[in-house]
């Protein structure tokens, strides 16, 4: 009897680690650092916020260019999944019609990496969320 | 409003913000984190100088 309560309880708390888990790094990937805040991990979040904000507008006011969902080159296709990692940041920006120009400057270029990368780092940064919050990270 | 920055520039920039999540990410306590991030940002730093010297040589 104790032993089946204890099972229950167990796996009560599997649940919800589980469902915070999947809620950590989807808020994470829409909103940059998200899914640490939610975890309480002030710091940690706020600092990924920042730096990963600063990244992608830093990026557009270089002139990068967003990439649109595409099937033409697979470089493009590849620039569009670094972009959607940015969450709700690409998804702003796409919808305002920035980063529509072509590129014409060296920094333009630069820029278009600054936005990739800092989509790949929310991604990387959703996916730690989601660790921390099934106990696998400190 | 654009920017412009040189390129030492923005690849310092790109170090910062890059160390900044990598060690985070990558280590479990504070003081790991610190010393990580900075780490990263000595290798980001220290590769694009080399590379930069290479080209150079390369050019000449």
């Amino acid at each position: 009897m104790m032993a089946q309560k204890a099972d229950t309880a167990k796996r009560a708390v599997d649940s919800k680690a589980s469902r915070l888990g999947y809620m950590a790094l989807i808020a994470g990937w829409l909103v940059p650092g998200a899914g640490h805040l939610l975890l309480k991990r002030w710091g940690r979040g706020l600092l990924i916020l920042a730096s990963i904000s600063c990244m992608f507008v830093l990026g557009m006011m270089m002139g990068a260019r967003l990439y649109a969902p595409n099937t033409a080159d697979l470089l493009d296709m590849l620039g569009f999944l670094g972009d959607l990692g940015g969450g709700l940041l690409y998804m702003v920006g796409h919808a305002l019609g920035l980063g529509q120009a072509p590129v014409q400057v060296v920094t333009a270029d630069y820029g278009a990496k600054f936005v990739v990368v800092a989509g790949l780092l929310n991604l990387i940064s959703a996916v730690d969320a989601h660790s921390i919050a099934i106990g696998r990270k400190p | 409003m654009t920017i412009a920055p040189s390129h030492f520039t923005t690849v310092v920039l790109f170090a910062i913000f890059a160390s900044t999540v990598f060690g985070i990410t990558q280590r479990s306590t504070p003081k790991a984190m610190v010393r990580y991030g900075a780490y990263c940002f000595a290798l980001f730093l220290a590769a694009v100088i080399v590379a930069s010297w290479v080209m150079y040589f390369i050019r000449h």
